[in-house]
């Protein structure tokens, strides 16, 4: 690079860079083949493949440390109690939350969205209160506000987006009135890669005296992530897009808003006295966690946080953007393709059509190639009807995502080309 | 898409490609070949829901009971897509509503060796023509 570097600087440069193929060794998966192909996995933005930490630390939990938690009386139990909570910290610290007890489990970001929505909004909120979203959100950051919505007289607002995919602040702060109460947005869009200005959008909005959900699912995966930096006010995200398992997820929340919600399911664990006239809730986070939690699964993520916070984030960022410029090079080259999202700075998920094919026929032709990618509306119809598509191909990336993955999709594409075009 | 074509005709000819480029080739030149839908039929009533490509299922029914004759037009927005649905069309259309319903699609359609496209278990568009198809099939023989 020309710029003179000090030995000392170089040897620590040399243990931080970014080994993307010892990462890929993490990964067992990686090494399969579909239709005697390489698999060339691009699609971590519907699910990311888990590593050995995570699958090590699940099979552990199940074959030596198994019991309920926060029941018995026992070493087994007790050990369990611990390790499940001991995920709850590793969440906390790896988001830069206040407390663990602002950190709830729930079966994924989808039951955490419902969760605000069914408690906060549903309880808090008043006839004509207004909830503002974006038109880049996924179906599981709008249809929750839509039910809550009509069954409370409320009113949902849509900040538009530009051609390019990014959030459109200016018609955001028209929408801000005094009777904005909540504005729910995603960190990153899983189809177009669009980096939001979270903070920026927190601090306008706490102006006008609402408050901040974030839809963390894809921003949690390709970002760092500082709940107060961010200064939102709820964060949600799933496990199984950050190399976890499926059936967990988080709700991050500030514990005053916390404390003002009322449980939204009702059963064991959520309570600290029942009677058949009354019962009295559970503190924080017991009172969002009805029920024998996800245990093993919860387990799993915290094992998923070390392991992502064994990498090195900036180098491992660094790779994905020199990725994502090549796969876009080498995209645009090819007759015919239009990418959707084109927003500076954005992450690794390139959406896309070509003229002559279906997002279903490149995806079937892809597969045929080992090349897995997404295609249909990604449950964003809203940005499909925006973006005038019915439907979109996509690619994604995980932390294990080379050269090799980028280079086999190109190759498929012309193939895509020649067969449809 | 030839008319007097069989199923039987057609997984021959498919045994002749071993190349998967070559065999979706066809399979695309299928769907080109077939009658396509106007588009006045490619309304939300002919919809059969699937979960990625758009696909529309028209049906003509002559005479009545066991012995009706049911034929089918079909149309997708995706290529490959309705080069499978010309298969299926070569598979039930033009026969009578007994043979329709007595059609083991699993079976026949396995002779392709497409199974991962459109065996009906598959939760997508393909799969549901297959079960609309035999639905309407076994409606009239019910009758």
């Amino acid at each position: 690079m020309g710029i003179a570097v000090s030995d000392s600087l170089r040897s620590d440069l040399a243990t931080t860079v970014f080994d993307v193929e010892a990462v890929r060794r993490d990964f067992p998966i990686l090494t399969s083949q579909v239709h005697g192909k390489r698999l060339a996995y691009l699609d971590s933005g519907a699910s990311a493949q888990k590593p050995l930490a995570v699958l090590d630390a699940m099979r552990n939990a199940y074959e030596h440390e198994y019991a309920n938690v926060h029941r018995g009386a026992y070493w087994l139990s007790e050990t369990a109690t611990q390790n499940y909570e001991a995920a709850r910290s590793k969440v906390r610290a790896f988001i830069n939350a206040a407390d663990d007890c602002e950190v709830i489990f729930t079966r994924g970001a989808t039951e955490a969205i419902n969760l605000v929505a069914q408690t906060y909004a549903r309880s808090l909120l008043k006839p004509g209160d207004e909830i503002i979203i974006s038109a880049l959100e996924h179906h599981s950051n709008i249809v929750p506000w839509q039910m809550v919505r009509d069954d409370k007289g409320l009113v949902l607002k849509v900040v538009p987006i530009t051609d390019d995919g990014r959030f459109d602040m200016e018609a955001f702060e028209a929408l801000l009135t005094d009777r904005t109460r909540l504005v729910a947005i995603a960190h990153v869009s899983n189809v177009l890669g669009t980096v939001l200005p979270v903070a920026e959008i927190a601090a306008k909005a706490h102006a006008a005296g609402a408050i901040v959900l974030v839809d963390g699912c894809q921003g949690i995966v390709h970002r760092p992530v500082d709940v107060q930096a961010l200064g939102c006010d709820f964060y949600a995200f799933s496990g199984h897009k950050l190399y976890g398992p499926t059936g967990i997820g988080i709700l991050w929340g500030r514990e005053a808003l916390l404390d003002r919600m009322p449980p939204w399911m009702g059963g064991g664990d959520m309570i600290s006295s029942v009677t058949f006239e009354a019962s009295e809730w559970a503190a924080l986070p017991a009172k969002f966690e009805a029920g024998t939690p996800a245990i093993v699964q919860a387990i799993g993520l915290g094992a998923a946080v070390d392991y992502v916070r064994s990498i090195n984030h900036a180098a491992a960022l660094e790779h994905e953007e020199a990725l994502l410029a090549y796969a876009i090079d080498g995209m645009q080259a090819i007759d015919g393709l239009t990418l959707h999202g084109t927003a500076p700075g954005k992450s690794g998920i390139i959406a896309f059509s070509m003229s002559y094919a279906h997002p279903h026929d490149i995806a079937t032709v892809l597969d045929r190639a080992g090349v897995a990618i997404r295609a249909g509306h990604h449950c964003c119809q809203p940005l499909m009807d925006r973006c005038g598509v019915p439907a979109m191909a996509r690619a994604s990336f995980g932390v294990y995502t080379n050269k090799d993955d980028i280079d086999q999709l190109l190759k498929a594409l012309h193939t895509v080309q020649t067969l449809f075009a | 898409m030839s008319g007097t074509m069989t199923l039987d005709e057609l997984a021959d000819n498919f045994s002749l490609f071993d190349d998967w480029e070559d065999r979706y080739r066809y399979i695309i030149d299928l769907g080109k070949k077939m009658t396509p839908l106007p588009d006045s039929a490619k309304v939300q009533a002919n919809k059969v829901e699937g979960c990625i490509s758009q696909v529309w299922l028209t049906s003509q029914i002559e005479g009545t009971g066991a012995q009706a004759v049911l034929t089918f037009q079909a149309d997708s927005d995706a290529h490959i897509v309705r080069g499978l649905l010309a298969i299926l069309l070569i598979l039930f259309s033009g026969k009578t509503a007994q043979q329709i319903a007595a059609i083991d699609a699993d079976h026949e359609l396995a002779k392709l060796d497409l199974d991962q496209h459109i065996s009906p278990n598959r939760r997508n568009g393909v799969a549901s023509v297959v079960r609309v198809i035999q639905g309407t099939a076994r409606r009239l023989l019910a009758a």
